[in-house]
This record gives C-alpha cells, structure tokens and sequence, in this order.
C-alpha cells in the first residue's frame, strides 16, 4: 500500500483500490481478470493525451460543456443569506451529470475493442446516456433496470428504446437499482469475452470508483474556473445530493484541499431516519461489502441487504461510493439528509422561482442548500450542484402532490 | 495438518472414484427440514456438503439459487442458525466435511474473528466466499487458514497460467473449478475443455480438483467425473427441494426428493472407475 499524502485528500485511491479501509476489489474470480484489464487499459488512456482530446472534443460538441454556473438571484433573496450559485449540469445533452462518465467509459470501451454494452440504471439517467452514446458509436446496449423503477420512471424507459437499447426489467431481490446491478454483475460474468460494464456511478469495485470520479471531476474543474472568474476567489461552500455519489465526487474533489471550502454531502431521507425508510447509507448505515467494495450499507444485524426508499429512483441505493465513506470518517465531508417532503418542496421552489424544473436527486441538494445558505452571510459564496433536470419526475411529483394543481 | 476434506478426498481417491459434492442451501425450505436434508446428504451418497449461506445479494448466482436463498431468509435463516445447523450435524457424524459457501459480507459484519472461531467449534471445515478473490486475502482467506480452516478457491475459465499461481497460492482442501463462464445454473460446459481445464489446474497444484456447473443428472456427473477429482451439484438439489414444496413450504417429500437426487447422481459419479491401471 502506498502511504497517502497526508498534506493532501486528492491522492486516494492506493493501487489496492482503498480509500482509507473503504473500496477494494471484493468480486468474482470470474471478473477478477477482467477487472485488472479495465485497470490497465484505464490507466493507459489516462497517460494518453490522444484519449483526453477526443474526450474534450465530445464534451464541448455533444455533451454541451462547460455546463453554466448561473447565479440563482431569486433563490438567493428567497432564502437572504448567501449568494447560491447553480453549476447546471442538468443542461447537458441528456439531462443529467451521467454523461460525463460515460463518454469516458464509452471511449475506453472502444479502445479495448468491446462492442457490447450493458449498464444498470435507477432513475434511469445513467441508462439514457449509455444508450444515447451507445447509438451514437454503433454499440450493442442492454441496460438492467429494476422492474419497480421502469414503473415509475417509464420516460426514461421510453428514451432508452428510442435509442435503440434493450431495457432488461429485474424482478429479483427489491427490485429497484441494487438488484440491476446485481444482474448487470451477473451478465458480465456469462459474457465475459465481448462485453463492458459501464456502470454509473462512483461505486463497484477498484478502478471503477477513482475511474467515474475522473471523468465526474470536469463538473469541479469547471466550477472552480467559473467562480474565480465570477467572484475572484473560490467558493465558501459546495452542496450535492448524494446515492452512489459521482455527481457530489465530481464536484467536491476537485475543491477537497481548499480548506476554506465548505462541502456538503445530502442523502435521501426518504420518510425520515428514523422510520428505517430511508436511503442514507451514511446516517442509517454500518460499513459491509457489497457489488464489489467495502463502503456504508444499509443492512440488518445479519449483514443481510435492506431496501432503501426514496421518493427519487436515483437515490434509491443501500449504498454509497467507498470515497464518500472515507471523506465521512475522516471528516473532510459533512453528510445530511433531505427527506421527501422536503425535495418535493424544494423541487417546486427552484421550479417557480428559477424556472429552472430540478431533477427529484438534485431537489434533496437544493432542499438542505435553502436552509444552509439562510444562515450564512450574504458575501458567502455556494455552489450547488444541479445534475439533473426534472422532465423525468413529473408525473411521480404530479402524483405526490395530488394532480397537476 | 490434515482436515476432514484432505481425508475424505483421500479415503475416496482410494476408492478409485470421483468425490460427490453436494451443495444446499441452509435454511431452505426452513431451518429444521433443512437440517433434515443435510442428515440426509451422506446416506444418499454425498461425500462432502456445501452448505450455503443465504445473501440477499447473490451476484453470482442464477435463478434456483437466489430463490432458494429467498426462501431461507424468508423462513428466518442467519449466518447463526446456520452455524447451529452445522453443530447439530456435526453432533451425529464426525467424518462427512462441511464446507460453508456464499459471500463476504455477513461474516464480515459478524466478525471475522468471532465467526472463525464459531465455525470452528461448530465443526465447519472449509469456506468457500465468492466475492474474495486472492487480491483480498487479508480479509478472510488468511485468517481463515490460520483457524485452522481450509479456504477452497474457485478458478475459472477466464483465471490464465499467468494467474493461476495467484489463485491457487493460499488454496487449500481443494480448488473448485467453475466449469463456465456465468452464473450458478446455467449454461452447459463442454466436457472436452472441462478435462483439459483440470490437467492444466493439476500442473499447478496437487491439490484435489472439483468440477461445478452444468451437473444436472447422473449422466452429467460421470460425464465431469472422468476428468475430475470432485464433482459439484447444486441448482439440480435447490430445484429438487422447490419442487417438492406446497405453497412453499416444506411436505413430507422434501428430503426423500433431495435424497433421489443425490442418488441419481452419486450413481452416476460412480459409474467412473479411476482405479490406477
């Protein structure tokens, strides 16, 4: 193992795969060959300026980057505290941060010559990006999709055939993302040979974690550059919401040794901590092993999964990505919950304030980034992270609020 | 030191035949009728028994599997009871070797070191954990081996000659070759390759051989017995008990429907003869 800089928290993870105690390889022996491949082919890209310059060249004419940081003038007066800015990744081609990583595993998986695609999806975002660059680069693509989730989010459903993917609906397990993921592992172990696993998001098992992170971090490269343009100086804080977490990775590590900056992870509440119906692995959960890593776990006394629930398909996950465990224990990161109820009003705030219609993940950003920044003063500078667009959530939202009032 | 698996492999390759395997479920269909199978396993021809450990999450797992690990958890089974499962067979047969099979994460959370000595005392006598593979053997394997325990390594057919060694390092009992690329259950090996996969393990170790995946039947099994030390069956024995149940719970033809099974193919393993010539 190598010993992390103690001076910095951006080295992370050793060549083991570990942050701290968190991450590692726990898969398959079958995948295990597999998984050092993907190693080495990523490490080689990412020494390869040939990879970064098609990579930008993508980002800036497909995906849209650099994504706006828009100062949200409304929302600031509303809460009368800090000056909230939006990093509006929810702009991208696609409508969501997913994006961003999957074109990097896209372009890898072409330079290791695999044409076959799967991936597993939750709100059905990460799905919707495979498939749209999978047609985009004559790629077969199957996405694994929790049955319950291809019921309440059928327009992403809807996208993905569009674009020429087979959504494969689980029906095993809770039925929601852990369970797609579980088949998604399942597929790569039967088809070995031809096939990538492009998964979605700042979990799995060592390179995937540092890997989706890399290619996550342009979102606070860009923040970074926007706010001293903007501002002259770097922000005081950052907010993102939280299931897997790449979307918050992406944003914080860039800005993870300014120790000025504040930065707040939100997780979902769903019904409250307390009712056990929730899916904040940081709050409600212990440290396991699961889908590859060593992270937090939402599980009983028996080590046995338990389901998460959130009113946000996205963040339905008993789980969370091993680097946001480790940022926890060692404090760097502040993790909280938004509830429900809470994203739900938020939604409808940036909605009619901003007009800006937020996606329900980034809702629980937005939810905690109100009360925060009401009680900070008015020259404090926050960034939040806005990763997705809400066009998929309204008729969940519609239910929720008793019809289209 | 010798463990219940080294003699057991022993006392059969003197014998002249291939070791019969048999995996089930702990707790499937409930944790007392599952004692009942296990009892049942030697008699039927058995001569070593895996015993899973139900996991919410069994991603290497087909359908049987994963239902039959639904069906435990479902009938209350834990990574407790199923070390009480273990003792109270131990208590009537001292000689059949148990190994315990399935994934990482509920040892883990019960303690690596509590759980090793408790599977210790309850008369386990190998592990076999899907998602440690050698790159994670401070987790488990390790401690494991130093218990006392052996700790039986899948290879497969993606583990190459350059990585072999690796796998095979802290490997002991036996090595447990996946017969194909997939999940429990599922596709058929071609027996061709499947005997050409285990000479190549063979130049590597001196350890048994067992072979897993695809064993259906009693032809099957001698099919995987001509080239194997070991042959595994599972899927075939989980269907066998969720066949026999009635509105998923356990009837009085649960064990005898697991037991014909087993005897199926312990005869079919035994039609091979490996009587040095």
């Amino acid at each position: 193992m190598t010993i992390q800089n103690p001076n910095s928290f951006r080295t992370g993870p050793d060549e083991t795969g570990h942050f701290g105690m968190f991450g590692g390889r726990f898969v398959a022996e079958t995948l295990m060959p597999l998984i050092l491949k993907l190693e080495q082919a990523y490490e080689a890209a990412k020494a390869d300026p040939a990879f970064h310059k098609e990579m930008g060249e993508y980002l800036t004419h497909y995906v849209g980057r650099p994504s706006p940081l828009y100062f949200a003038e409304r929302l600031t007066e509303h809460c009368g505290g800090a000056k909230i800015y939006l990093k509006r990744d929810e702009l991208n081609h696609t409508g969501a941060h997913k994006v961003n990583n999957v074109l990097g595993q896209i372009l890898l998986a072409r330079r290791m010559g695999k044409k076959r695609i799967i991936a597993e999806t939750g709100a059905g975002q990460h799905g919707v990006a495979t498939a749209t660059l999978c047609a985009r680069f004559g790629l077969e693509c199957i996405v694994y999709m929790g049955a319950v989730d291809v019921e309440r989010q059928k327009p992403n459903v809807f996208r993905m055939h569009m674009l020429g993917a087979k959504v494969v609906p689980v029906q095993s397990g809770s039925r929601t993302l852990k369970d797609a993921m579980n088949e998604a592992l399942r597929d790569w172990v039967t088809n070995v040979a031809d096939t990538f696993y492009c998964i979605g998001t700042a979990a799995g098992p060592h390179p995937y974690p540092a890997m989706v992170r890399d290619f996550q971090c342009v979102i606070g490269r860009e923040a970074r550059e926007q706010m001293l343009e903007r501002e002259g100086r770097l922000p005081d804080s950052l907010i993102a919401c939280i299931g897997g977490g790449s979307n918050a990775i992406g944003l914080f590590h860039p800005f993870l040794d300014d120790k000025s900056v504040e930065i707040f992870g939100v997780e979902a509440a769903g019904h409250g901590i307390p009712t056990g119906e929730h899916a904040a692995s940081l709050t409600g959960g212990r440290p396991g092993v699961l889908h590859g890593n060593r992270t937090y776990l939402l599980m009983n006394e028996d080590g046995q999964i338990t389901e998460g629930h959130s009113i946000s398909a996205g963040l339905d996950y008993p789980g969370i990505g091993p680097e946001h465990s480790w940022l926890h224990d060692i404090g760097r990161v502040t993790y909280i919950s938004a509830t429900d109820k809470e994203a739900l009003a938020a939604f409808q705030l940036l909605s009619k304030l901003e007009g800006i219609i937020p996606a329900l993940e980034p809702s629980h950003a937005v939810a905690k980034a109100v009360e925060i920044a009401a009680a900070k003063p008015k020259d404090h500078l926050m960034i939040v992270n806005l990763c997705g667009r809400g066009d998929k959530d309204i008729f969940t939202v519609a239910d929720h609020l008793g019809g289209m009032s | 030191m010798t463990t219940r698996i080294d003699r057991r492999f022993e006392a059969v390759r003197a014998e002249g035949r291939a070791a019969l395997v048999t995996f089930v479920m702990a707790g499937d269909p409930d944790p007392e009728t599952s004692l009942d199978i296990v009892r049942a396993l030697p008699k039927a021809g058995a001569d070593l028994i895996e015993l899973g450990m139900p996991f919410t999450d069994p991603m290497a797992d087909g359908p049987a599997i994963q239902a039959a690990g639904v069906r435990a958890l479902a009938a209350g089974m834990s990574l407790r009871k199923t070390l009480a499962l273990v003792r109270a067979f131990r208590a009537e047969d001292d000689a059949t070797p148990i190994i315990l099979m399935g994934y990482f994460n509920p040892i883990y959370v019960y303690g690596v070191d509590s759980f090793l000595a408790d599977a210790r005392t309850a008369g386990v006598d190998g592990l076999i954990v899907v998602d440690l593979p050698p790159e994670e053997d401070h987790e488990l394997c390790k401690p494991a081996l130093a218990a006392g325990l052996n700790f039986i390594r899948l290879a497969t057919p993606t583990t190459d000659d350059k990585r072999l060694p690796a796998v095979l390092a802290n490997t002991s009992g036996f090595v447990y070759y996946v017969s194909v690329t997939g999940i429990t259950g599922a596709a058929i090996p071609d027996y061709g390759k499947v005997t050409g996969a285990v000479a190549r393990i063979k130049r590597h170790t001196d350890l048994p051989v067992a072979v897993g995946f695809g064993v259906k039947n009693a032809e099957t099994a001698e099919a995987i017995a001509r080239g194997a030390d070991g042959v595994v069956v599972g899927t075939a024995l989980v269907e066998a008990v969720r066949l026999s149940l009635s509105e998923g719970r356990a009837t009085p033809a649960t064990v005898e429907a697991v037991s014909a099974v087993v005897r199926d193919i312990a005869a079919g393993v035994r039609r091979v003869s490996k009587k040095a010539a």
